[in-house]
C-alpha cells in the first residue's frame, strides 16, 4: 500500500465566498480502495471542498493530484474525465425522464440516442450484477423510491467509468435497512478496488463504514485520523472545538394528566389524497412522545393540524376541551390562546420571514400580547427588540444581535429564535417538528436540554422528527408513522433502530421476499393516495 | 355547404395556421429549455417588417427572409443575455422585446419609406408565390380526392410546407438526437445537465437561437406570403396565440399542430361570416366572430386543457448551489 501514489490528494486547497473563508488550506490524502470520511458540521466547508473537486467551483489556491498525476478540473467534465463520480444530496436526475435517459444524459454515443439507450442497456444489467445495484431502467424517476434515486446516481457515475466516488449525506433521505442496503453497495465497490469519500454529519455513519477520516471545522481540516484509533467522542470534539454530550441527559419521565388526546383523526390534503388515516393518541404532562416515521407520510399534516393550518376530521381535545378543526377557530392565533405552542418542521418557510429581522420574527404570532403594545394603535417596537435580547442572552442566540435579518442566523441559530419565541410563551402543548434539521451539533445539544427542561417542568411535548436517533435519545414514548397510519406504540427502552425501521416502512411482519425490496415497494406507495396491495 | 366551400375554409386554415405554429414550435424549442418566451410576437413583428423592406429594396423575397430571421436573432440573442447571461426576469425581457419592436419597426418603416409606418406593396419575386404541386392540375377533375388535392394541399407558398415539416422535424429532435435529451433536461432539471458535464448555457442559447431562426420565418411569412407587405402592428397577437396554442399543446410537437390548426381554423371561420350565416340560420356579429380566436385563448389560459404541466425549470434562471 505504501508504495502506491494515492487516488486523491489536495494541497494547499482555500476557496472564499466574498468575506466568508469556507476551505483554508486543506490538505488530504485518500489511498485507492479506501473509504474515506469527512466530518464536520453544517457550513464547515464539507461540500464546497467535495465541489472543488468535482470541478463545481474553481478553488482560489491549490493543488488537485489525481493517482499521482497533477489535474486541473475546471468543470465537471474535467472531473467525469479524471474518474470522479459524485452523488449529491440533492439528487440531480430528472424526474420525468427514464432511469436509461437520466443515466446517458451527458455521456451519450452519438448524435443519435438509440445507440447510447441500447449500450447503456447492456451497460447497467452488467453492472447490477455486479454490484447488485438492481433498478429498473424504464421507470421513470418520479416514480421510483429515494433508495433506487441513489442508485440511479451511483450508476450514473459508474457508467461514466468513476474510480472515484464521493457521495454526500447519503443517508439523509434514507430508512435504516435501505441505509444498510447502500453500505454494503459500498463495501462491494470498495472491494472491487474503488475510492469512496463519504461526506456527514453521522458519526455512527463514519465509525462504521471508514478507514480514515478527516475532521473539518470553520473551513479548516483539523484532523485525519484511522477510524479504527478514534471514538465518536473524540471526532464530536474535533468537530466542535469542545466537549460535547452525545447522550441526552434525561430522568425518567413523570407523566401527568393527558393534555393532549387525539381520536381518529384524518386528514385528506386539496389534492384529495388521503394523508392522515385513523390516527389516535395521547400526550401526557411531563412526557416527550416522539413520532418517528420517513418524511411523507403523514407527520407534516398531523403537525399542520394541530397547529392550526390544515383541515381535518375526527376529534382532538387539550386539557379536555375540544379544539376546532374546521371552522373559524382552526387557525393559529386560536391554538396559541389554547396553550398550544409550535415549532414547524420548516423553519425558514412556516418559523420565520427570513428578510425580516429577528426581533420582528420574535414578536410574529404573538404581536398582540399587552407588552408588545404602546396604545391601541401603534406596537411598542422598543419594548419587542428589549425582550428579543433577552430571549437571545437566554437562548445563546450568535451573534446576539436583534437586527440583523433571519436569513444571516446559521441554521441552529435560527432555530433557536424559532424556540425562545415558542418556549417563553409557557404553552401546555409543545409541537415540535425536525428540531435539528441543519442544525449544528453544538446546537443539536442545546436544544435537547431545552426541550427536556420544558419536560420537567411538566409540560406535554410532541416530537416529530426522521432522525431515528434523535427520537430514540429523547423521547419517552416512540409511535410509528407510515402513509398515514401509526404502526404501533414502542418505549424506547424496549426497542432499536431495526424494529422501528421496519415499522417505518409499513412491515410489521416477516416478509416472503427480501426485506429490502419490501421496503422498497412500501415506501414508494406510501403516500400517493393509492391503497398498498 | 358544399365541398368546394369547406375546402376554401380548410384552405385558408391553413395559410392562417402557419404562423402561428412555427412561433408555437419556436416557443416549445426556448420554453423545453427552460426560458420562457412572451417576446415571440416582437420577433415576429420585427422579422416581418425587415423582410418586407429588405425583399421590397433587393427585389428578392429570399434575401428579405434571411433579414426577416437575422432581425429576429437579434432580439433572441437580447433576450438570451438579458435572460440566460444576466439571470434577469424572462418576463420582463420579454414584454421589453414585444414593445421595442412594436414601436421600431413603425419608426424605421416611417423613415424609410415614409408612407406612414408601412412598407410599399410587395409582388413578384418579391414575395413567396403559391406554387402548384405536380400532377394537381391534371387531377384536378377526379371526384373528391382531385379537389381535396388541388384546392387544400396545393398551391400554398413554400413556406407552409416548411412549417409542416417542422412538426415532424422538431419531434425527431427532441426526442430522437443527443441534442433533444440534453435540451428537454436542461428545462426540467438544469442541475442535471450542469453535474452531468454539459453546458446549461450554452443548450439555452442553442434553444433560444432555434426560437428566433422560427420566429423570423413566421414573421417573413407575415409580411411576404400572406400579406404583401408590412403594416403597423401586423402581429396582431399571434404570438400570444402561440403561446396559449403552446400551452393547449403541453408542450409536444404533434399537438401543436393540432392546436395551431384549430386557431387557424376560428380565425379563418372569422373571414366567412357569410357561410356562419348560412349554416346557423341566423346572422352572427361580424365582430364577435373576431374575437373568437382570442376568446378560446382565455379559456385556455384559464386552465380548461386538463393537468399541462410546464417544463420544471422553466423560467428560472440557473444558478450554481452551494
Amino acid at each position: 500500500m505504501t508504495d502506491m501514489a494515492p487516488a486523491i490528494e489536495l494541497k494547499g486547497i482555500s476557496k472564499a465566498f466574498g468575506p466568508v473563508q469556507a476551505n483554508k488550506d486543506i490538505s488530504i490524502r485518500v489511498m485507492p480502495g479506501t473509504v474515506h470520511g469527512i466530518i464536520g458540521e453544517n457550513g464547515a466547508g464539507k461540500s464546497t471542498l467535495m465541489s472543488i473537486l468535482f470541478g463545481f467551483y474553481k478553488a482560489d489556491a491549490g493543488e488537485i493530484f489525481i493517482g499521482g498525476q497533477k489535474t486541473s478540473i475546471p468543470d465537471s467534465q474535467a472531473a467525469i474525465a479524471a474518474g470522479i463520480g459524485m452523488v449529491f444530496q440533492h439528487f440531480k436526475l430528472v424526474e420525468n425522464f427514464t432511469v436509461l435517459e437520466n443515466v446517458i444524459l451527458g455521456a451519450e454515443d452519438s448524435a443519435l440516442l438509440k445507440p447510447s439507450l441500447n449500450r447503456a442497456r447492456k451497460e447497467l444489467k452488467a453492472l447490477a450484477d455486479e454490484y447488485g445495484l438492481n433498478v429498473e431502467v424504464d421507470a421513470l424517476i418520479q416514480d421510483i423510491g429515494v433508495g433506487m434515486q441513489q442508485r440511479v446516481e451511483i450508476l450514473k457515475a459508474l457508467y461514466r467509468k468513476a474510480d472515484i466516488l464521493i457521495l454526500d449525506e447519503p443517508t439523509g433521505v434514507l430508512t435504516p435497512a435501505e441505509a444498510d442496503q447502500l453500505f454494503r453497495i459500498l463495501e462491494r465497490l470498495k472491494a472491487e478496488g474503488k475510492t469512496i469519500i463519504l461526506i456527514t454529519h453521522k458519526l455512527r455513519e463514519i465509525m462504521d463504514t471508514t478507514d480514515t477520516v478527516s475532521v473539518m471545522r470553520r473551513g479548516e481540516m483539523t484532523a485525519t485520523v484511522k477510524t479504527s484509533e478514534t471514538s465518536p467522542q473524540e471526532l464530536a470534539e474535533l468537530m466542535v472545538g469542545r466537549k460535547v454530550l452525545l447522550q441526552v441527559d434525561k430522568a425518567p419521565a413523570q407523566p401527568g394528566a393527558n393534555i393532549l388526546e387525539v381520536k381518529n383523526l384524518n386528514v385528506t390534503d386539496d389534492k384529495g389524497v388521503h394523508r392522515v388515516k385513523d390516527v389516535s393518541f395521547n400526550v401526557a404532562a411531563g412526557e416527550i412522545l416522539g413520532i418517528a416515521g420517513v418524511a411523507g407520510n403523514g407527520q407534516s399534516e398531523l403537525l399542520e393540524v394541530l397547529g392550526g393550518y390544515e383541515k381535518a376530521t375526527g376529534t382532538i381535545l387539550v386539557n379536555g376541551l375540544e379544539l376546532d378543526l374546521t371552522g373559524a377557530k382552526s387557525d393559529g392565533q386560536s391554538r396559541r390562546k389554547r396553550g398550544i405552542a409550535h415549532v414547524p418542521e420548516d423553519r425558514q418557510r412556516e418559523g420565520l420571514i427570513m428578510d425580516y429581522s429577528a426581533w420582528e420574527n420574535t414578536a410574529f404570532g404573538y404581536h398582540h400580547d399587552e407588552k408588545y403594545q404602546r396604545s391601541s394603535l401603534f406596537m411598542d417596537n422598543n419594548a419587542i427588540r428589549q425582550d428579543t435580547i433577552e430571549k437571545m442572552e437566554r437562548f445563546d442566540v450568535r451573534p446576539p444581535d436583534p437586527k440583523l435579518a433571519s436569513k444571516n442566523f446559521s441554521g441552529g441559530n435560527q432555530q433557536k429564535i424559532v424556540l425562545a419565541r415558542e418556549i417563553e410563551r409557557n404553552p401546555d402543548l409543545l409541537l415540535i417538528g425536525q428540531p435539528t434539521r441543519g442544525v449544528d451539533i453544538g446546537a443539536i445539544e442545546f436544544i435537547h436540554q431545552q426541550i427536556v427542561a420544558l419536560r420537567d417542568q411538566g409540560k406535554a411535548i410532541l416530537l416529530v422528527s426522521v432522525e431515528l436517533e434523535e427520537i430514540l435519545s429523547l423521547s419517552d414514548r416512540v409511535a410509528v408513522m407510515f402513509d398515514g397510519k401509526i404502526m404501533g406504540e414502542r418505549l424506547p427502552s424496549e426497542t432499536n433502530e431495526q424494529e422501528l425501521g421496519l415499522l417505518m416502512a409499513g412491515i410489521t411482519e416477516m416478509p416472503d421476499k427480501p426485506i429490502v425490496e419490501a421496503i422498497e415497494e412500501n415506501l414508494a406507495h406510501a403516500g400517493t393516495g393509492k391503497e398498498l396491495h | 355547404m358544399d365541398l368546394l366551400t369547406l375546402l376554401q375554409i380548410l384552405d385558408s386554415t391553413m395559410r392562417l395556421a402557419t404562423p402561428l405554429l412555427l412561433a408555437c414550435l419556436a416557443g416549445l424549442f426556448s420554453e423545453r429549455a427552460g426560458i420562457f418566451d412572451i417576446g415571440l410576437e416582437g420577433k415576429m413583428l420585427a422579422a416581418a417588417f425587415l423582410s418586407a423592406a429588405v425583399a421590397y429594396t433587393s427585389g428578392s423575397v429570399w434575401i428579405g427572409l434571411l433579414a426577416g430571421i437575422a432581425a429576429s436573432l437579434v432580439l433572441s440573442g437580447i433576450h438570451g443575455l438579458a435572460s440566460i447571461t444576466f439571470r434577469g426576469n424572462q418576463l420582463i425581457s420579454g414584454v421589453a422585446i414585444n414593445f421595442l419592436a412594436a414601436g421600431l419597426t413603425v419608426v424605421i418603416a416611417q423613415s424609410w419609406f415614409a408612407q406612414g409606418g408601412r412598407t410599399p406593396q410587395l409582388s413578384g419575386a418579391a414575395r413567396f408565390n403559391p406554387i402548384t404541386l405536380p400532377f394537381a392540375d391534371s387531377l384536378r377533375d377526379v371526384p373528391v380526392l382531385g379537389p381535396i388535392y388541388y384546392e387544400l394541399i396545393s398551391g400554398h407558398t413554400i413556406l407552409v410546407y416548411v412549417a409542416l415539416l417542422c412538426v415532424p422535424a422538431t419531434w425527431w429532435i427532441l426526442y430522437r438526437t443527443r441534442f433533444g435529451l440534453r435540451l428537454r433536461a436542461v428545462g426540467e432539471n438544469p442541475a442535471a445537465v450542469d453535474t452531468a458535464g454539459v453546458s446549461v448555457v450554452g443548450l439555452r442559447f442553442a434553444a433560444v437561437g432555434i426560437c428566433g431562426v422560427l420566429c423570423g420565418i413566421a414573421g417573413a411569412y407575415l409580411a411576404t406570403a400572406l400579406q404583401a407587405g408590412f403594416v403597423k402592428d401586423m402581429s396582431a397577437g399571434r404570438g400570444y396565440i402561440a403561446l396559449a396554442a403552446l400551452i393547449f399543446a403541453k408542450w409536444r410537437p404533434w399537438y401543436a399542430l393540432y392546436a395551431t390548426l384549430l386557431f387557424g381554423f376560428l380565425q379563418a371561420l372569422a373571414l366567412r361570416p357569410d357561410l356562419i350565416e348560412a349554416v346557423l340560420s341566423f346572422k352572427v356579429n361580424g365582430q364577435l366572430l373576431d374575437v373568437l380566436p382570442y376568446i378560446l385563448t382565455v379559456i385556455i389560459l384559464a386552465g380548461f386543457v386538463g393537468k399541462a404541466i410546464p417544463p420544471r425549470a422553466g423560467g428560472e434562471p440557473y444558478v450554481k448551489e452551494r
